[in-house]
């Protein structure tokens, strides 16, 4: 397949700029954040992307969705990265969705796929316990008592997990922290009796919450996938997640780029334009040559997905990992670049770097990934 | 049967039949290359058969118009005769800068008695070129070349010197890059000329690199005759013609970035030299440095796809050929400290019977270092990508 953005693709990406333009600029960053929001997004503008049909992108036509593919969804995450607009999309119509239809059963898929298509469910999965993405050394547990799961543990930084209708959580139910068998997912109601769910209040604003299980009962049909076998579709829905996240970094390390371009063409010292100084075009010409290798790989890694190869997992961590090194610079350099209004509340280029760390550290950041493709190629 | 399915059938029986047995094994060494020219010494018969029967038939230089002697290949069927090549592991026949640079500007730029004259011995690998450009006082500045062509009626007479001429001891012709008027404005007073090596007054000198290897020469011009009917396209338009060269140059470095499908990768020479304990390399910080380097090949390599594809499909500036060639060949130079320190202190015996490979590693790793300074520094990359690209003025 040709390493091109197609038409319907380009059109789909262009009508997101439109109306994240129109609906999302940055200023609705600050709001959110100013206001204290708790959603840590706009349940009105989630109603507007739904209407658009964003939360059925992924889902299969069968459950009435769109099947319009990663390429096409990774151009939507990639704007939403240029407005860093918080949304359900990542969790819900991304980890959601392909976790329901990788591992659900016929009878999950169509009470929950359809609801997520209309935009009239969220999910949030609740995976790490720890400070570092480790999903292998699950500890959550989960017994089977009388027909019934029984939940007991913490997860934390769960992202929509103060808003989300549904928990997915990842559960060990055999086994010991680090074994790949031995995991199982279960899809709860997060009013469930025995949850407590604590809001953080992190740099970027989005919900990312602390959520303990105390006895929590839930019946047979909560379980999702196979009993002890929720590793595989856990960490294929990972890459997907992964990729995805790796648009949303490309977003923000491209505005970034673009809004310090434009500022080095305007600002004057020493009587002339700071974009005239080598020092500093050579810094830009290089940020620029990296973030083309960033549109490369993760344009790449979207194809892999939709094609379903068996380099997906590898090309999934390369994508996150190069990512998450070139949105780090990208975000420092912007900052740097502008001088003493980049250190400013009042000018938009701070809210770049504080949704980017939370984004790098979402399911796993550079060292995880590196880590990952090494071991993936055999050291 | 279509008409490629046929041109293919015909190829694969052509190459059979004419392809001798020992040009179907990979080179041992960048000296196994075929060269042509006057001065070549073959280093089998073979050689010379292979590149003798694929130069009759312009597969030296397929896509070349036949009136030239080149093969009239479309593009299509050009990959249909390397994909054919490539099954049976056949060489390249023929190693020229003929083929590379000054053909296609001829082709371009030419006067048809120019094309007429030159092309078809570049086609046979009867002549071999070599590149006047660079000066000892004009590098990345190359506009700023001194050589002269001073008119002098029916000729040019050429003094100057020129350097990093590749092969220049080699070489039977050189296109040059002359200043034939002094006063116009630094780029518009140049010329691109051609010349016979044998011509009274050219010197060429090798140049040994830190690297052990000559592969460069200076070369000194000394009231050289340069005959006008060999100027390329119009005096003192020849800077037109130099960038053109130059672009098709730095495509040709950007791709060393790329480490061929056939060859090993980092990751496994990494495994084979230090090995594994519980499917770890057994040195840590080599392995983050071994998968950092393998995650920005991975990168770069979907880059010069992306660029091609995108050019195929009349999209946007894409990634330009002086990005392609600033980080292409800074990840070649990575590769090779990479590599150095995965082989470690075996690699750094230069010669001798105790050496692997007669010091290979080395002295390869050496001859990196020039890859991001030929065909225009990094520098040079950088400020075209700021100006051009980026609008920085």
């Amino acid at each position: 397949m040709a390493l091109v953005v197609n038409e319907e693709q380009q059109m789909l990406k262009e009508s997101a700029r439109g109306f994240l333009a129109e609906h999302a600029p940055i200023s609705e960053v600050r709001a959110q954040r100013d206001s204290g929001s708790e959603l840590g997004y706009s349940p009105a503008l989630w109603g507007k992307m739904a209407d658009m049909g964003w939360a059925a992108i992924l889902v299969p036509e069968q459950f009435g969705g769109l099947a319009f593919g990663h390429v096409g969804m990774g151009q939507i995450i990639e704007e939403t990265g240029r407005t860093l607009t918080a949304s359900p999309l990542i969790s819900t119509a991304i980890l959601g969705v392909t976790l329901i239809n990788l591992a659900g059963s016929d009878s999950q898929k169509a009470e929950l796929l359809g609801k997520i298509a209309n935009g009239d469910l969220t999910l949030a999965l609740a995976i790490d316990e720890g400070t570092q993405h480790s999903p292998a050394n699950t500890k959550m547990s989960a017994s089977k008592q009388d027909g019934e799961y029984v939940l007991n543990g913490t997860k934390r930084y769960v992202i929509d997990g103060s808003s989300a209708d549904n928990l997915i959580v990842v559960t060990r139910t055999s086994g010991n922290p680090g074994d790949l068998k031995g995991i199982s997912l279960f899809n709860v109601n997060s009013d469930t009796n025995g949850i407590n769910i604590e809001r953080t209040n992190m740099v970027d604003g989005h919900n990312s919450s602390i959520i303990t299980f105390t006895d929590v009962h839930v019946d047979e049909n909560s379980l999702l996938g196979e009993f002890d076998r929720g590793f595989r579709p856990l960490s294929t829905a990972l890459d997907v997640a992964n990729v995805h996240l790796a648009c949303e970094l490309l977003g923000i390390a491209q505005e970034s780029f673009d809004i310090t371009l434009k500022y080095m063409k305007e600002r004057k010292q020493f009587g002339t334009l700071i974009g005239s100084f080598q020092a500093l075009q050579h810094r830009a010409a290089s940020w620029w040559s990296e973030i083309e290798l960033c549109k490369s790989i993760v344009l790449k890694a979207l194809q892999s997905l939709d094609e379903g190869d068996a380099k997906s997992p590898a090309l999934a961590s390369i994508a996150k990992a190069k990512l998450c090194e070139i949105v780090e610079l990208s975000t420092n350099e912007a900052i740097q670049l502008h001088g003493g209004i980049g250190m400013t509340d009042e000018y938009d280029i701070g809210f770049f770097i504080k949704r980017a760390r939370p984004a790098q550290m979402l399911y796993g950041g550079y060292s995880y990934h590196a880590d990952r493709y090494a071991l993936i190629s055999g050291y | 049967m279509s008409n490629l399915d046929s041109f293919r059938l015909e190829t694969r029986d052509w190459l059979e039949d004419n392809c001798p047995e020992t040009m179907r094994k990979p080179m041992k060494t960048a000296d196994d290359g075929c060269w042509g020219g006057r001065n070549f010494t073959f280093k089998s018969e073979d050689q010379k058969l292979w590149m003798d029967r694929m130069g009759e038939k312009g597969w030296t230089a397929p896509e070349w118009p036949t009136e030239y002697g080149g093969g009239g290949l479309s593009k299509a069927q050009h990959k249909i005769l390397k994909e054919e090549m490539a099954r049976i592991k056949a060489r390249s026949p023929l190693e020229s800068f003929g083929i590379w640079m000054i053909g296609p500007a001829l082709l371009k730029f030419g006067s048809e008695a120019l094309k007429q004259q030159h092309l078809p011995p570049i086609v046979r690998g009867e002549i071999r070129w070599c590149q006047g450009y660079s000066e000892p006082n004009a590098g990345s500045d190359l506009a700023g070349l001194q050589s002269k062509g001073v008119d002098m009626g029916d000729h040019l007479l050429a003094n100057g010197q020129k350097v990093w001429t590749s092969y220049g001891d080699k070489a039977d012709w050189m296109f040059c890059l002359l200043r034939t008027d002094p006063d116009a404005k630094k780029q518009m007073g140049i010329s691109l000329v051609l010349f016979d090596m044998k011509t009274p007054g050219v010197k060429p000198k090798p140049i040994k690199l830190i690297s052990g290897s000559s592969p460069f020469c200076e070369t000194f011009l000394d009231d050289v005759r340069v005959e006008k009917d060999q100027i390329v396209g119009e005096i003192n338009q020849g800077w037109t013609i130099a960038k053109y060269l130059l672009t098709h140059e730095r495509e040709m470095i950007g791709g060393m970035g790329l480490t061929g499908a056939g060859s090993k990768t980092l990751g496994s020479l990494a495994i084979d030299s230090l090995g594994t304990t519980f499917g770890r390399l057994n040195d840590l910080f080599l392995r983050t440095e071994v998968a950092k380097w393998e995650i920005d090949a991975a990168a770069f390599a979907c880059t010069a796809e992306r660029a091609n594809d995108e050019a195929k499909a009349g999209q946007g500036v894409g990634a330009t050929s002086a990005m392609l060639k600033y980080y292409g060949t800074e990840l070649n130079k990575r590769r090779f400290e990479t590599l150095l320190k995965v082989g470690g202190s075996d690699e750094l015996i230069w010669d001798g019977d105790l050496s692997k490979n007669d010091g290979w590693m080395a002295k390869t790793w050496l001859r990196t270092k020039g890859n991001s300074i030929e065909g225009g520094t990094s520098e040079v990359q950088l400020n075209i990508i700021a100006k051009n690209i980026l609008g920085l003025g």
